[in-house]
């Protein structure tokens, strides 16, 4: 980092207490001049500096949607957030130099084993920037770029310029603004033609800084033929003050390609998850959001695809699990674009300890697109009398070929099935486990597996002592 | 000399007010096979729920012991750890829950002991060869999508890997052909030695198979008799209408 570039941060602070870590950490609040002085620090181009100023102004302007459950929005104190942490002095790329506590996060969270398994690469999302980053030989002998965003922009400017916004516009949503004015971290990835990368790649998210808000950008582009499973997952520990996380995610996937990125996330109930994801697919091209929603105060989160070529396919499989005090507010958004297109959204949430949560559906069918089929599942399972369920779900078909299915389910566990399993030995609360994560199973089992486990391991967690 | 595993002393239990089981008394000793027997709404399957401890049915007069225990003291998860199991008439259905799974945290729950996956394996296969039954229902979720004698099998599976030592069989036997009842009864003989068993069926043809050692019949929540074998022969000639007519009157 340049001197000057220090002069223009003012008042960061080094040499952070253990276990925030960081060496430079901007003072709550936004600016221009913070949004500005994030893209020097950065050693941005320009016209990057530009696209974040453009969208903090409009930001700024945006009003704070307000439809569904966005009253609860206003408690966010933008004010009170810190834009921007560096949690390393570079980028690492030996997980040997990875200082050791932060490698004693990650090992709670089981990476290097999961690593030895499962990785074909790795970025590990620190706090704000990417601290550990690894590809493995054979991937990038296939000419796979993975990439933290900020190296992707440096190396890679001219795909980053292309594609940045191309997807999901900073005019999209005020969160979408937000992020594009103030983004640090996410991925980069780049799959070149007729590469299929076998193996799912991965990257950790983690919120740990006191009101440290999660601005990661993410990219993906699948070049014509090939494809590539991305998998992210997020703990977040439980602060007492709110945190703010607001990341948007751009999938490409051009002729015949494939993209599958799969998610779990497990905020702590102070955590305002506010994510914008959205892929285009073109012709004969999939798209797949696997979307696992846990905790967090609020979420708002709907994955989304264009189909924009003929033949191409979507599908979201989402499952949200709403506690105490939880508002899970998910679901999908699917447009039929182009004819003979195809998706399948399957959803699944469940309601306990007063927690509340929304399927929030949106299919739409242009009068061009033709021949498209569409199957939309909702279930809902609500463990007791406080809790709550709700679906929104909207529909504007232009064209009277298509085949379109919507099924929607709310049950609640039966006294027979509890009793059933209770007469196999197991106690209530491991009886409620077994029936929410068969409940979730659809979800489960299209995660790697380790991360199966490890939901079915917290959503056991969940149910125990929570039996009156 | 003769182990109690059940003694049922003036039992009398309700449903949300509404007596059901009205003073029934029932002794099984270890390796006895009883067989009760009466119209549907008798109140056999409340017997057989009451005794596993659903929490719906609320004793209002006498105990039920269990190995000389009061089972009063008992949730119904732990009668399942100290050796008590229902084969239920209507199996619940478990989705997503693959059978595999589920068999293995349920022995592992009522053994209290980890289990070594290839041991435990082993027994899985033993069980399953000798009930006729394919591995493709481990990947199953639990009854879901069952056939009625594909339930049926599967609880039989559960009660020979569970070992325990009271056997409550409720209607196992019905919706049964004949291969799936030789087989059901089959999985009952294996258990029956060591166990305490009591069967509810409404067909003398289970009885072909499995000997029981007492039949009693169930009329309004009490046993009005009680006898041998041939008393079931005589029920499938009969019915029921003698013994309601004159209680008292001779099998
Ligand atoms: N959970 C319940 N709630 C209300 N009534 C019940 C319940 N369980 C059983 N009963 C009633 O108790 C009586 C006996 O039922 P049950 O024990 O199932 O008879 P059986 O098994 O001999 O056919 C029936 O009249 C039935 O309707
Ligand atoms: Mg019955």
């Amino acid at each position: 980092m340049s001197d000057d570039a220090r002069e223009a941060v003012g008042d960061y602070q080094f040499g952070f207490h253990d276990p925030e870590h960081s060496t430079i950490r901007f003072d709550k609040g936004l600016s221009e001049q913070v949004v500005r002085d994030i893209s020097e620090l950065k050693n941005e181009p320009e016209w990057m500096t530009e696209i974040r100023v453009k969208a903090y102004h409009h930001f700024m302007e945006r009003e704070m949607p307000d439809w569904g459950n966005c009253g609860s929005l206003h408690e966010i104190n933008f004010d009170n957030v810190t834009y921007f942490l560096r949690s390393s002095n570079a980028t690492e790329n030996d997980w040997e130099d990875v200082p050791e506590d932060i490698k004693n996060t990650f090992n709670r969270l089981g990476i290097p084993e999961a690593e030895q398994k499962w990785l074909g690469g790795v970025t590990a999302q620190y706090e704000s920037e990417a601290v550990y980053h690894s590809i493995r030989e054979d991937l990038e002998s296939q000419g796979v770029l993975f990439l933290d965003m900020d190296s992707g922009l440096k190396t890679h400017p001219e795909i980053v310029k292309k594609y940045f916004g191309s997807v999901v516009p900073h005019t999209d949503n005020k969160f979408s603004a937000l992020n594009t004015a103030v983004w640090s971290g996410g991925s980069f990835i780049y799959v070149p033609k007729g590469v299929h990368v076998t193996m799912p790649v991965q990257a950790y998210f983690r919120i740990n800084a006191k009101n440290m808000g999660q601005f990661e950008r993410t990219l993906i582009i699948a070049d014509e033929d090939s494809s590539i499973h991305y998998v992210e997952g997020c703990t977040a520990p439980t602060y007492s003050t709110d945190s703010l996380h607001s990341a948007v995610v751009e999938l490409i996937a051009m002729k015949g390609a494939k993209i599958r990125y799969s998610t779990i996330q497990n905020w702590s109930a102070n955590v305002f998850n506010l994510v914008t994801k959205r892929g285009v697919a073109h012709e004969n091209a999939t798209i797949e959001w696997v979307d696992g929603n846990i905790g967090s105060k609020l979420t708002m989160k709907y994955p989304a695809v264009l189909l924009k070529g003929e033949g191409a396919h979507a599908e979201v499989i989402s499952v949200a699990y709403a506690g105490k005090g939880q508002h899970q507010d998910a679901g999908a958004k699917v447009h039929h674009l182009a004819p003979n297109t195809t998706s399948n959204i399957l959803s699944k949430s469940i309601s306990k300890n007063g927690g509340r949560s929304s399927y929030r559906g949106m299919l739409q069918v242009t009068p061009k697109a033709h021949g498209c089929r569409s199957k939309i599942v909702c279930d809902a399972l609500i463990l007791d009398s406080d809790s709550r369920s709700d679906t929104y779900p909207t529909m504007e078909v232009g064209n009277s070929t298509a085949d379109l299915e919507h099924e929607a389910s709310v049950s609640k566990v039966s006294g027979d099935q509890l009793f059933y399993l209770m007469s196999r030995g197991f106690s209530e609360e491991e009886a409620m486990g077994l029936i929410v994560n068969g409940f979730f199973e659809p979800f489960t089992r299209e995660l790697p597996m380790e991360y199966a486990v490890e939901l079915n391991k917290l959503l056991e967690l969940e149910m125990e002592g929570s039996i009156g | 000399m003769a182990e109690e595993i059940l003694r049922i002393e003036d039992l009398h239990v309700s449903v949300e007010g509404t007596p059901i089981l009205n003073g029934m008394d029932l002794v099984i000793n270890r390796g006895e096979v009883h067989v009760i027997m009466g119209r549907n709404g008798a109140g056999k399957s409340t017997l057989a729920s009451v005794v596993m401890g659903h929490p719906a049915y609320e004793i209002t007069q006498g105990s039920i012991y269990f190995k000389g225990q009061n089972l009063d003291e008992l949730s119904v998860f732990e009668r399942a750890r100290a050796g008590i199991f229902l084969s239920f008439q209507y199996p619940a259905v478990i989705p997503g829950v693959q059978v595999g799974t589920f068999l293995k945290k349920s022995v592992q729950s009522v053994r209290d002991e980890p289990l070594k996956g290839r041991a435990f394996r082993k027994e899985l296969n033993t069980a399953m060869g000798a009930l006729e039954m394919q591995k493709g229902v481990l990947s199953r979720y639990v009854n879901d999508g069952f056939s009625g004698g594909e339930k049926k099998r599967l609880e039989i599976l559960q009660m020979l890997l569970l070992q325990p030592q009271l056997a409550l069989l409720d209607e196992t036997d019905s919706g049964l052909d004949i291969d799936a009842l030789r087989i059901v009864a089959k999985g009952i003989n294996q258990v029956a030695p060591t166990a305490g068993c009591l069967i509810i069926t409404h067909y003398q043809r289970l009885l072909d198979h499995v000997h029981p050692d007492f039949v009693h019949v169930m009329i309004d929540g009490t046993i009005v008799r009680s006898g041998g074998p041939e008393l079931a022969h005589k029920l499938e000639d009969q019915g029921y209408d003698w013994l309601e007519t004159s209680p008292e009157g001779t099998a």
